[in-house]
């Protein structure tokens, strides 16, 4: 988002100058005049149709062909002074791989994505780069429709996979440090993979059973296949990384028993997993789910292959979805897969507040997915059996904005209708998961059980140990994390060359 | 993988597993749960722990069939592997010296109080078991208890095992001969806690139940667990499992552990008929 642009260091505007200059890029940009540059329309993601995408979960957009994306390669101006860059949470040099693709030298483009991003085909499928590199693309602010560097992006990392041609980057020696990663999700995979690479000895132990946390657990197969997720696992297994699932840090072991065992430096990443409810009456009738159990349900459990896999899901006729998020989306939009004959999300604000990407929204409005926005349940109903069978609402009006600088919702007495619904699910954010701050002593948390971090470094107040994505910010996006975890990475790196070996300094274990 | 080191059956349809984890072995500590995956298509089945040994790095549960995972649990044997075996989970049981304490167990609940009557004996307590079973041959540990306990009694329909009666009349009667009892800890079928808790309220005895519901991540991720103690959603894979028995809303845990019965049914007919060797 807007605010999350940053300036650039003099070291990074140097390596954007220095790609600029080269030669190939100077005759590439001379090749094709300006003007006939910007009269190229832009390529729209070629998706399968509505009606058929919604009853499986394979995934909805197809991805550009060789042609189409050196077309909209092509698109790009190559700004001097390119903007698109500081709008990235990880500053990818998006001039030069647009203009790789453009030159036909896709695998190049990939590495070169690879360079500052190790997640390349999950990004280029997840991150709202409307709100991003896209927003700040000065082709929008010519013509009003920037190029598409998040497809491009897919595009690049899919041709790279796809030709089995993955390359792992030469290592250096390795240093004999050992870094311990909690939790594989966005930020600790890519924390993992700069240490590594820096030729440091990682270990990521996540709680769940397969690498990925919200990618795994929370993004669905049909905006994400879990084939993309394994293969970016896979990658960062041959650059060296250990990863050991079904290990709860805090439980299984603390971070101080992790510093007894040889581990210097930490990465806390233990996300938002704690799903919040409104604390409405009915709220924990029969049929009334967290987006986190009902996602995880359906894609870490493979719900929606029951009962050929043993973990069942509710399956409704009228599912309502409370939210307006991302998760709220892949929530309604899976209900409409599983089956349901009405999916229904119930937004408190209008349209233009809901944080969701425009090209979600989009696509569920495609898949038949009702609206029923300024509206807030406020109780529900459930039957004999303790099963939601109604849902009360109420309609809202908008008044200033609030802090979020969205206008805030206001209830309209006697507005109050009840509505049939035999599954609700509850998509209105997560708080940090407090297993981590509360088994490690002395950890600074925040007044929502965020762990505090010095923001220019991710540290944390305890030596060594470092924190990024959900676990401090409550809730965001996956390249937010990632972003987080550059800085960590850099930050964990100079800690670990800093630091000298021998026990840890945080006194005994908190175990028996 | 971690691999089963032991898989038995102690009664009908209860089985034991021990399996392979150092590492949640040197952790446990009595009333925590472990959660178990039979195969790769499994549910993550939650699981108290009924036992440990850190020397051979091993824990111990014991667990009833009821579904298809738990069904592919009891086909498992010594030397096979299970994709999960994480923990231990949740918070451990309060042990301090009350006084005198009665455990009320039954089906599982033996398994897992068997842990909490050895810490309590350990820290002081007149320890009195109430083992609750259909007859003298669905008891199982019964030597484990005699070992600790100060005194180990029977609730069945069953002469062999000298009592007429299911909890919560052997309970109360145990009660008013034992007062004054310090604390009443009942683990076992959602029943036996739920008429245990009734039996001691009116009597003001501390009761203390480890809840079971439905659960999927047992890391507080998912929210399947709640339950509502004290008036307040709480999530029993986090928060407990232990729960002050007289605040627990019985009805809604009721409920809410039968969300799945006509699918648990469906893919255990299934599961059955056509991949059962």
């Amino acid at each position: 988002m807007a605010e999350d642009r940053k300036e650039l260091s003099p070291e990074e505007k140097a390596r954007l100058r220095a790609e600029f200059e080269k030669e190939w890029r100077k005759e590439l940009r001379k090749s094709v005049p300006v003007k006939a540059r910007t009269a190229i329309g832009r390529r729209k993601m070629p998706e399968r149709p509505a009606g058929e995408r919604n009853r499986d979960f394979k995934e909805v957009n197809i991805g550009l062909t060789v042609e189409e994306a050196r077309e909209e390669a092509r698109r790009c101006l190559d700004c001097a002074n390119p903007q698109c860059v500081t709008g990235c949470p990880v500053s990818i040099d998006i001039p030069s791989f647009v203009k790789l693709i453009e030159a036909g030298r896709f695998l190049e483009a990939a590495w070169k994505l690879k360079e500052t991003n190790s997640l390349p085909a999950i990004c280029g499928r997840v991150c709202p780069q409307e709100s991003q590199c896209e927003e700040v693309c000065a082709l929008r602010k010519a013509t009003g429709v920037s190029v598409a560097i998040g497809n491009l992006e897919r595009f690049a990392a899919d041709f790279e996979r796809g030709g089995g041609a993955v390359n792992i980057p030469p290592l250096p020696p390795p240093t004999g440090k050992k870094a311990a990663v909690i939790g594989a999700g966005p930020s600790g995979l890519t924390v993992a993979g700069d240490l590594a690479k820096l030729g440091h000895k990682v270990t990521i132990f996540e709680a769940l059973h397969e690498s990925g946390g919200v990618l795994i657990y929370g993004i669905p197969e049909f905006r994400l296949p879990k084939a993309i997720l394994k293969a970016e696992v896979d990658y960062l297994r041959r650059l060296g990384v250990e990863i050991r699932t079904s290990f709860v840090v805090g439980m299984t072991a603390t971070i101080d028993d992790l510093r007894a065992e040889g581990y210097e430096a930490f990465f806390i990443g233990s996300g938002a997993g704690l799903p919040n409810f409104m604390k409405i009456p009915g709220e924990n009738l029969v049929g009334v789910y967290s987006a986190n159990e009902y996602l995880t349900r359906v894609n870490l459990m493979r719900a929606y292959d029951f009962p050929a896999h043993d973990t069942p899901v509710a399956v409704a006729k009228t599912a309502a979805v409370i939210g307006g998020g991302n998760v709220a989306m892949d929530s309604v939009r899976t209900a409409k897969r599983l089956g349901a004959e009405r999916a229904v999300i119930v937004y408190r604000r209008s349209r233009t507040e809901m944080p969701a990407r425009t090209e979600e929204i989009h696509h569920a409005e495609e898949e038949g997915i009702e609206f029923q926005l300024l509206t807030t349940p406020i109780r529900y109903f459930g039957d004999a059996y303790g099963r939601v069978r109604a849902m009360e609402c109420q309609k809202m009006g908008l008044g200033e904005p609030d802090a979020s600088g969205r206008r805030r919702p206001i209830p309209i007495e006697g507005s109050e209708y009840t509505m049939d619904v035999d599954l609700v699910v509850c998509a209105i954010g997560q708080s940090p998961n407090p297993l981590i701050p509360q088994t490690t002593p002395g950890l600074r948390v925040g007044k929502w059980g965020n762990v505090e971090v010095d923001w220019a470094t991710m540290a944390t107040n305890l030596p060594g140990v470092y924190a990024g994505g959900d676990i401090i910010r409550g809730g965001a996006t996956v390249i937010l994390a990632m972003g987080d975890a550059r800085v960590a990475a850099a930050e964990m790196d100079k800690y670990l060359r800093g630091v000298r070996r021998g026990p840890g300094s945080l006194g005994s274990a908190g175990g028996p | 993988m971690p691999i089963i080191l032991d898989r038995r059956r102690l009664v009908p349809n209860l089985h034991l597993i021990e399996v392979h984890a150092p590492e949640v072995a040197r952790k446990c500590r009595p009333g925590q749960f472990v959660i178990i995956m039979p195969d790769e298509k499994g549910e993550r089945i939650p699981l108290s722990v009924a036992d440990w040994d850190a020397a051979r790095g091993s824990v111990t549960a014991v667990f009833l069939v009821v579904g298809t995972s738990t069904r592919k649990l009891a086909a498992l044997k010594a030397g096979d592997e299970v994709p999960v075996f994480v923990g231990p989970l949740g918070r451990a049981s309060e042990i301090a010296p009350f006084g005198t304490v009665v455990l009320a167990a039954g089906c599982f609940g033996i398994g897992a109080l068997w842990p909490v009557a050895r810490a309590l004996k350990a820290a002081g307590n007149k320890v009195i078991a109430l083992i609750d079973a259909k007859a003298e041959y669905l008891v199982y540990w019964k030597d484990r208890y005699v070992s600790v306990c100060d005194k180990v009694l029977f609730s069945a329909r069953d002469d062999a095992l000298d009592s007429k009666d299911f909890i919560p009349k052997p309970l109360e009667e145990l009660l008013k001969a034992e007062a004054p009892v310090a604390r009443v800890i009942a683990v076992g079928c959602t029943y036996l806690m739920y008429a245990s808790s009734r039996a001691t309220k009116p009597l003001g005895i501390k009761t203390i139940v480890s809840l079971n519901p439905i659960m999927v991540d047992g890391t507080g991720m998912c929210g399947a667990c709640r339950c509502t103690a004290a008036g307040k959603t709480k999530f029993a894979c986090v928060d407990g499992p232990d729960f002050d028995g007289h605040t627990v809303d019985w009805d809604e845990l009721f409920a809410r552990r039968k969300s799945y019965v006509e699918d648990e049914v469906r893919s255990l007919c299934r599961y059955e008929e056509t991949e059962l060797p």
